[in-house]
């Protein structure tokens, strides 16, 4: 298969797996438009800039569930309240970051007392303060984080990750 | 911020990609992995037909996918002279870690030598010599003629004693079989080298030797013993850090009650109920949080005991045991001796071990219960005996490791499934040398001779005392001094006359300096005093055989090429060999020369053949084709036939209750209680504030001498840290981070302040054999009566060098134990 048809998949992919997010009420507010120009592909995968929330639904240290790049990837987005690596919003304080354990691909708890990520598959920890450095554990890279921006109104986009999900082997699918 | 890769997208493995049987190179569990290799210029396609798992990975993977590989998987890398994309990612079919990575293991690939990528590029790729007053790259025949030369002229001056080595004796990378026996060959069998030590200790000893004079193998049962007991009792061994897979795979489905069927399945009507586990260690570990979320704190008992004390609790364990009768009267009539002396010998009352223990009578009479007290219907509890550095590098190794087995033996739980008293193990097995029987017991404690002057040269392999040894500080300083003394008359002549230069080097030595050649893979510190350095390749750079703690041997298949003209340890072994007849033919020393014959090996295999093939027990079933055929499976040793294209191993030793003894019985042994044995350790503990207990973390690979050189790694762990309880932190007036120098009379180094509450008060805990700061370097040089180190009862004091450094202020210090 040659790459340029591979990008159009990857396009048409994208393009199906918008209307879960509809559906799951995390509406993507902006589509990146499907890859229908051919060669040359990006050195990089074309991450969606996608709505997640707005300031306004986040409590203080409270997980907001959402999902990144696609609704097949969970995620969560936090206000910690203290300005941390890779925090946005006034206070520096909101991050975001994949549920998903980089080792064995499970569902990560949060822990509100210590602001970790913890995966009871085996034992992983994860600091949401450190930019989701594992504190202890069984993966070979650290949590992975949105890079994140928020608009006039408070509306908070996701548009990258900076480590690759568990359980793909391209970011966007 | 934490370290990021910033990788978004990986090559896929296509279908046609080239697959090799790999294990593990790391830790004694040598987790089964599978390394895929293909073009450069190709890729495989998210469409099932497309890529080697049969799967559409244009769709998420569910957890535990084998459709998946992190960027830690995955390098380019050269082989056979072309590039090749090369993911190595953990195999699921193998019956060890069933798909497992560890953090260490799953970054096999990215800690292979990949001048595309980058990575590792400190190994070594060319011999390098002193000359002109620095390291310089030279040709293997320049390199190997100076080390032959410089070595037969010490013989020929102070005998075979005045050759000192030290050499790895293990599996996995910088050993296996191929490379002990190439080792060995050399050295007690071309030579009979008496000044001998092993990687990690200053002697030519067994780390167990009381277990094998009792008759009992170190290594007899195997990892599925773990899910069959009853009770698992770990002896300083904390097994989620330091054998990850064969924790998380064996011991947690025992401890979840998840291995219920199989217990019903192996012993029918036997009552049997979920695991429990004893954990003796001064410290709470992760091992004891996990044990405890699977389990359930009911059935995990913690006995921090003092530290050094274990043989006081063992004994206790047999005394009480052995008073209610719950011992194994069958077993050991017929397949032990010396009981009723050595219960006699060993008899201590609960209340007097509780005392030296620092446990209450009741924990240790709990435990025992736990250990012996016979299951509904008098059936005989099932316990599994484990242990590892915290009693071997611990106070009293000899008797505390036979006072533990005397309880195993006891409770009737060697060679019997759900049973077992094993050390865990460090690196992988691989031993086959000639005998050593010439080396003596006690074995010359050949650090303390090299401080002393003794010796001309000295050989080292795949070693770094500098980072790994007791008293490392001294030892640093006498072998730099040493060592410094023939580099100065090596740029006292002219490189290019060799006779010249052998005269000044033979001249400096018998000043009191040694010529130092160090066989490594990378640089390392002591590398830094060498004269000649030799690159040698590593696992998967050749064809590797090793076996793991449960005796399971297979061959790692040779999937890139050794950086530059690296070459595998059994190969520079022979060609050393082949030098030096040469150098002693021309001496005119026909007949020493000839005893150098034999070492006429092309390939690795040539090596295996001549060494496991030819001399080890059941070797004679054993080749590379059939082991390939064995796949990360491979058979678990000894080799008894082989039978349908398969090689038939052993699943337990003394399955037959024969012991490795001439009579086949098992000898309990005497071993009372007689304090902080090692010479200078009771006075040390009384003079300094600070237990200073060491040991590994999970994230680094033994001396972390490819991790040093991994940005996971090093982001995480700079420094080495010293946990430290918070008050102790608050009276010390240090703050998590700060750089702390940790201090006492044998010498004195450095590490980050890591706070942990669970310590306790004047109990610290530091990352041992780190390469940016040195545990070594404040133990004290004392050892056991067959030179055994005891790293980990050392105290000292600590205080503030700096605040946090740089590189420390990203970190994260939380707790380390998983929280739910």
């Amino acid at each position: 298969m040659s790459h340029c048809d591979k990008m159009v998949d990857a396009g048409r992919r994208r393009f199906l797996g918008g209307a879960g997010f509809a559906a799951a009420g995390a509406a993507a507010a902006t589509m990146v438009p499907a890859q229908a120009k051919a060669a040359p592909g990006g050195a990089r995968v074309d991450y969606p800039s996608n709505r997640l929330a707005n300031i306004t639904d986040l409590k203080s240290n409270a997980p907001l569930t959402v999902a990144y790049p696609d609704a097949d990837a969970p995620g969560v987005l936090l206000k910690l309240g203290k300005r941390v690596p890779g925090g946005v919003g006034a206070d520096g304080d909101i991050v975001g970051f994949s549920t998903t354990c980089p080792h064995k691909g499970f569902p990560l708890n949060y822990n509100a007392a210590d602001k970790t990520m913890n995966c009871p598959g085996h034992y992983s920890r994860f600091d949401c303060e450190s930019g989701g450095q594992q504190v202890w554990g069984q993966a070979t890279q650290n949590l992975p984080q949105y890079a994140l921006r928020i608009d006039d109104k408070g509306d908070i986009y996701a548009e990258g990750v900076d480590e690759l999900l568990y359980g793909r082997l391209s970011n966007v699918l | 911020m934490a370290y990021k890769r910033q990788i978004d997208r990986l090559p896929i493995v296509p279908k046609d990609a080239k697959e090799f049987n790999v294990t593990c190179h790391y830790c004694i569990v040598g987790c089964g992995y599978k390394a895929y290799t293909w073009p450069t210029n190709k890729q495989g396609g998210t469409a099932a037909d497309q890529n080697k798992f049969g799967v559409d990975l244009g769709k998420q993977q569910p957890a535990e996918t084998a459709a998946w590989y992190s960027p830690s998987m995955y390098n380019i890398v050269r082989q056979n002279g072309s590039d090749v994309h090369i993911v190595i990612k953990p195999d699921k079919e193998c019956v060890v870690n069933s798909g497992l990575g560890s953090v260490r293991g799953a970054r096999m690939a990215e800690m292979s030598y990949s001048q595309q990528r980058n990575t590792q590029l400190q190994r070594l790729t060319e011999p390098m010599v002193w000359r002109y007053g620095q390291m310089q790259p030279t040709s293997w025949d320049d390199a190997l003629a100076l080390v032959a030369r410089v070595t037969v002229a010490v013989i020929n001056d102070k005998g075979e004693d005045g050759l000192f080595v030290s050499a790895f004796d293990h599996g996995g990378a910088g050993g296996g079989y191929e490379n002990t026996w190439g080792t060995g060959k050399l050295y007690f069998g071309a030579m009979k080298v008496k000044n001998i030590r092993i990687h990690n200790r200053p002697a030519y000893n067994s780390e167990v030797h009381a277990t094998r004079d009792m008759g009992v193998g170190e290594l007899n049962n195997c990892y599925e013993d773990a899910e069959l007991a009853d009770t698992l009792v770990a002896v300083g061994a904390n097994a989620l850090e330091t054998h990850t897979n064969y924790f998380l795979n064996h011991w947690v489905p025992n401890l979840r009650g998840t291995s219920m069927e199989k217990k019903k399945a192996e012993f029918g009507s036997e009552p049997v109920a979920r695991g429990r586990i004893i954990i003796v260690d001064p410290r709470r570990t992760v091992t004891a949080n996990a044990c405890e979320v699977e389990a359930g704190k009911e059935n995990v008992m913690h006995l921090a005991i003092n530290s050094g004390s274990d043989l006081a609790l063992f004994n206790a364990w047999l005394t009480y045991i052995a008073s209610k009768g719950w011992i194994d009267k069958a077993f050991i009539e017929a397949s032990t001796k010396n009981f009723d002396k050595v219960r006699a010998a060993n008899n201590i009352s609960l209340d007097e071990a509780a005392r030296i223990t620092g446990l209450t009578a009741d924990q240790i009479r709990q435990s025992a219960e736990w250990i012996a007290q016979p299951k509904e219907g008098n059936a005989r509890r099932r316990t599994m005996f484990a242990y590892e550095k915290g009693l071997i590098w611990g106070n009293d190794n000899y008797r505390t490791n036979a006072a533990l087995v005397n309880v195993a033996l006891a409770t009737g739980n060697i060679g019997r499934p759900g049973g077992g008293c094993v050390r865990m193990g460090g690196h992988q097995e691989g031993y086959s040398r000639p005998s050593d029987a010439h080396v003596g017991r006690p074995a010359a404690y050949v650090d303390r001779l090299l401080i002393e002057g003794k010796g001309g040269v000295h050989h080292i392999w795949g070693c770094d005392h500098y980072k790994t040894t007791l008293n490392a500080f001294k030892f640093k300083q006498a072998y730099k001094k040493r060592t410094d003394m023939v580099k100065e008359a090596m740029m006292s002549v002219p490189y290019g006359d060799r006779t010249a230069m052998v005269n000044a080097i033979v001249g400096a030595i018998k000043k009191g300096g040694l010529f130092a050649v160090d066989v490594d893979i990378v640089p390392t510190k002591i590398g830094e005093a060498c004269h000649v350095w030799l690159p040698a390749a590593t696992s998967g750079e050749a064809n590797l055989t090793s076996m793991n703690g449960e005796r399971r041997m297979r061959l790692t298949e040779k999937y890139m090429d050794p950086p530059g003209q690296a070459m595998p340890d059994s190969l520079i072994a022979a060609r050393i060999a082949n030098n030096m007849e040469r150098v002693l033919r021309e001496q005119g020393k026909g007949e020493y020369a000839d005893k150098f014959k034999g070492f006429d090996w092309k390939t690795e295999e040539d090596a295996f053949m001549d060494g496991y093939h030819g001399h080890e027990k059941g070797g004679e079933f054993v080749t590379y084709e059939r082991l390939r055929a064995m796949g990360t499976n491979g058979f678990q040793e000894p080799a008894t036939d082989f039978k349908d294209g398969k090689i038939v191993g052993t699943k337990r030793l003394f399955a037959d209750g024969k012991f490795n003894s001439k009579d086949g019985k098992a000898t309990f042994m005497e071993t009372q209680w007689r304090g902080l044995q090692a010479p200078g350790k009771e006075d040390e503990r009384k003079k300094w504030p600070f237990l200073v207990n060491n040991g590994r973390t999970n994230v680094v690979w033994q001396s972390a001498y490819l991790d040093q050189d991994n940005e996971f790694v090093m982001d995480r762990m700079p420094y080495p840290f010293i946990q430290m309880n918070p008050d102790d932190m608050a009276e010390l007036k240090v703050k998590q981070g700060d750089l702390v120098e940790v201090y006492n009379d044998n010498g004195s180094t450095q590490a980050m302040v890591y706070p942990t509450p669970t310590a306790k008060r004047k109990q610290t805990f530091m990352l041992f054999a780190y390469p940016t700061g040195v545990q070594g370097n404040v133990v004290s040089p004392g050892v056991n009566e067959f030179i055994i180190p005891n790293y980990k009862q050392t105290w000292g004091n600590i205080r503030k060098i700096a605040d946090a450094p740089e590189g420390v202020k990203h970190l994260s210090f939380k707790s380390i134990e998983y929280t739910g």
